[in-house]
């Protein structure tokens, strides 16, 4: 996927602040407190921007928590005191008014670029796979030897979402019955399934391994166990994984 | 004959004090006894939703683990005290619909906005009395009819409180009586917001000029605004919804619907994101709805205690419009992974982050307020503190889901959970109990215990914390909302240790409340008596007997200041000066 030099310098931007910001200790903080490994290629924008965001809001929250404790005990009431009587600062108004204004717009303009990147600039020539979500499962369907969906030759498996590393993965999701979420924690995709609409995600895997597919919207009785697998190869193990799987269902 | 000679000397909207039970306790038209009626409706309902609560989290401890006396109690959700999926689906569904509808606003808006406002204002009654009444007596068929949904066929509705289409449009029974349900309280909401916008209009005392108005009353009115606005909106998604159920429409059932194998024969030509659409019109404005009155409670709480004008009044009154306003433009950050267009996510995003301006505004003012004052740590002011330091993280942790790609990966977890209980129990609720030992001496003419007041705080204040802080790191770790067994997936291993602590916290804190009800019910008998101003506020409702007469003052007070005009040079050793006190100091207004 080739990126504006603009694009680029900003992600680079972001990933520098995104590695000043994660705390050196970060792997010594249970896992509890951390995210999830990332093994998708814009994972690390999304942890950057969480982290950001993270550092930005806490350092809020220790200021103003702080103040507020430290004037609770600074000026209790105690015997003499005289409350100093003001009606308020129209320049301290102005001035958090617009600091937070500020902080807001910069961190929205960030985000958007991201998000651009994410969810409305599909790469080209990236593999399609089409998911159909149902009451309680993921139909996956490759396209066959023709390389085109919607034909014959199509493969289609139940919850075994294969793809390889390196490569852009284009999704087309669509549901049968209500709306689902298809969620990739690792990966940080999460895009509803919407019925009678069709809705376009991209990925790409950073290693291989074996993750899983979660339902996160709520979409019934089974919802809880509306779970996929998802198996990153190198891509000769892929072809050779989707050759066999089309010869099963041929047989 | 007399009474209607009597009825027709009385200005318009104000009536005869009753004397019979039935026209004094239970139809009455004052709007104190109302405002009491919704105190104890919403409590009630307060403790069903804890309830509900307790057997989700009990869920998320201990997967499984049979709880015996439910097995009697809910055979079919439960049987032999086993927690069925579908049940569970309908608890936490009640849950929220319960502490929203029936809860959060009934006990902001209805308990504390009937009881205050007309008191603050110098008013005899509500605009309206006899349409106060049916609001009350339309809100009472709302809560008989959702709690009646829990023993319908299938079970109560179980679509999550957001009920998006089309699983709401195929749920069992118990979701239509949802629907009705919400439909009638609908009304009760509509008619209490005509009434409060039309009092606060026209029923201020003479000199209670907008900008003399306690900001409690600033709130309420907004709110009240908002409801107006907003409430049709869902009242009409949800008579569509409804029709799909019933009549065979299809306002959000497209085409080629399969449930359940069967293809929905009468599907077509919906659209399943319009309800989202409709909802988040209403459901954002909502979530302001549920805390505008909470932060007037607050900014009316934190001056009295630090016996300091308020900081930056009129700044105070603009965010709160502020708010108001911007909370129109920014329902479709509920909707960013939905599947609408992303550039509209961008949109949303923009107007998501601006509107945090105004709330940070509120929370440097009442740090201003608080610097330079006198401060008493009585139970009022601990909890209008409480609301302050927790709707900072509420407010902070909004600002992680504003932005769109951190939302992709949060999106529907457990920190939007914890979110929104930060702002609804941290928020909105501790600024309902603030309110509640503020004006109970005012309602009941006695004071809860100080005491036990303070040490139902504490618990409250700790295990709420305990409970919902971890649910950002459940977020974190990727842990999706209404989920009925997380050890379903391999993302999720580990987490149980800190689910159960979340329960066992949970626990304390229910039991803990026990303390606010035996308080609240005792101190009706023997509690402290006081007299009309113990705390030394300004506002008018401080300046009548506690309680206040059947019309509220003996005399129309005239209003010759601000509300929040503490320790003025001017006054000396007062440092209080009521609203209604002659500025040359005569005659003093306090009666009874």
């Amino acid at each position: 996927m080739s990126s504006p030099p603009r694009g680029r310098a900003f992600r680079v931007a972001l990933a520098a602040l995104a590695a000043a910001a994660a705390p050196s200790l970060a792997s010594a903080l249970p896992f509890w407190m951390r995210l999830p490994e990332d093994v998708s290629t814009y994972g690390g924008q999304i942890d950057g921007l969480f982290r950001l965001i993270l550092w930005i809001t806490g350092t809020i929250f220790v200021v103003v928590e702080a103040l507020l404790l430290f004037f609770l005990f600074r000026y209790r009431r105690r015997e003499g005191r005289v409350p100093h009587y003001t009606h308020g600062s129209n320049r301290l108004e102005v001035f958090w008014t617009i600091v937070p204004a500020v902080i807001c717009v910069v961190l929205a303009l960030m985000s958007r670029r991201s998000w651009a990147d994410i969810k409305q600039n599909m790469p080209r020539d990236a593999m399609n796979i089409e998911v159909t979500a149902e009451q309680f499962a993921w139909n996956i369907r490759y396209p066959g030897p023709d390389g085109k969906l919607e034909t014959p030759d199509d493969i289609v498996t139940l919850n075994q979402l294969h793809f390889p590393v390196g490569r852009a993965v284009v999704v087309t999701l669509h549901s049968k019955d209500v709306i689902h979420s298809f969620f990739l924690p690792e990966f940080r995709v999460k895009q509803d399934a919407v019925p009678g609409m069709s809705t376009r995600i991209w990925f790409e895997a950073t290693r291989v391994g074996h993750w899983e597919i979660a339902c996160a919207e709520l979409c019934g009785l089974g919802h809880f166990r509306m779970k996929g697998f998802v198996t990153v190869e190198t891509p000769e193990e892929f072809d050779r994984w989707l050759a066999e799987t089309a010869k099963e269902a041929r047989s | 004959m007399s009474s209607i000679a009597v009825a027709r000397e009385l200005p318009p909207g104000v009536h005869p004090e009753p004397t019979s039970f039935w026209r004094k306790y239970i139809f009455s038209l004052d709007h104190k006894v109302i405002g009491k009626q919704y105190l104890f409706y919403a409590l009630f309902m307060l403790v069903i939703g804890g309830l509900l609560a307790t057997l989700v989290r009990w869920q998320l401890a201990w997967p499984g683990r049979p709880i015996a006396f439910m097995g009697k109690l809910a055979p079919e959700g439960m049987p032999n005290g086993v927690m069925l999926p579908e049940f569970y689906n309908s608890l936490f569904t009640m849950h929220a619909t319960i502490m929203i509808f029936f809860a959060i606003m009934p006990i902001l808006i209805g308990a504390f906005g009937n009881f205050v406002v007309p008191l603050q204002i110098g008013a005899r009654d509500m605009a309206f009395p006899t349409l106060n009444m049916l609001s009350f007596w339309t809100a009472v068929p709302g809560a008989v009819l959702i709690i009646w949904s829990f023993f319908v066929t299938g079970g109560a509705a179980a679509g999550g409180w957001t009920s998006y289409a089309p699983l709401s449009a195929v749920q069992p029974r118990g979701q239509t009586l949802w629907l009705i349900s919400l439909l009638v309280l609908g009304i009760s909401s509509l008619l209490t917001a005509v009434n409060f916008i039309t009092t606060v209009i026209n029923l201020r005392a003479p000199g209670m000029t907008f900008f003399r108005l306690p900001l409690t009353c600033w709130a309420l009115f907004v709110t009240a605004i908002l409801l107006l606005l907003a409430l049709p909106v869902l009242s009409g998604a949800m008579i569509m919804l409804l029709f799909d159920r019933v009549l065979g429409t299809t306002f959000f059932l497209p085409k080629g619907l399969i449930i359940s194998g069967q293809p929905l024969t009468n599907a077509g030509g919906g659209q399943a994101l319009l309800w989202q659409h409709l909802f988040w019109f209403f459901g954002h404005p909502e979530v302001y709805i549920m805390i505008l009155p909470a932060m007037g409670i607050t900014s009316e709480i934190l001056p009295v205690f630090s016996r300091k004008p308020i900081f930056g009044y009129r700044a105070m009154a603009y965010s709160i419009l502020g708010i108001a306003g911007l909370g129109w433009i920014v329902w479709g950050h509920h909707m960013f992974q939905s599947g609408m267009n992303p550039i509209l996510g961008t949109t949303f995003m923009i107007s998501t982050m601006v509107i945090a301006v105004p709330s940070a505004i509120k929370v440097f003012n009442w740090l201003g307020t608080l610097w330079g004052g006198s401060i008493t740590f009585t139970t009022p002011m601990l909890n209008a503190l409480a609301f302050v330091s927790m709707f900072v993280i509420g407010g902070l942790s909004g600002i992680f889901m504003a932005s769109t790609p951190v939302d992709i990966y949060i999106h529907d977890t457990y920190f939007i959970v914890g979110h929104i209980h930060y702002v609804l129990f941290g928020g909105s609720l501790f600024g309902a109990f603030a309110g509640l030992y503020f004006w109970y001496p005012k309602m009941f003419g006695r004071q809860m215990s100080e005491r036990w007041g303070k040490i139902h705080f504490a618990i409250t204040f700790i295990c709420f914390n305990l409970v919902f802080f971890p649910m950002h790191f459940l977020g974190m770790r990727g842990m999706q909302r209404r989920i009925y067994d997380y050890s379903q997936y391999a993302h999720l291993k580990g987490l149980q240790p800190m689910n159960q602590f979340m329960t066992i916290a949970l626990f304390v804190l229910g039991a803990g409340q026990l303390i606010l009800v035996l308080n609240f019910f005792l101190s009706m008998r023997r509690g402290q008596r006081v007299g009309p101003n113990p705390w030394n506020a300004n506002t008018l409702e401080w300046q009548t007997s506690s309680p206040p007469p059947h019309e509220n003052f003996h005399e129309t007070p005239t209003v010759y200041r601000g509300p929040y005009e503490y320790s003025a040079p001017e006054r000396g050793n007062d440092d209080h000066w009521p609203q209604n006190e002659p500025p040359s100091g005569r005659g003093v207004t306090a009666h009874g």
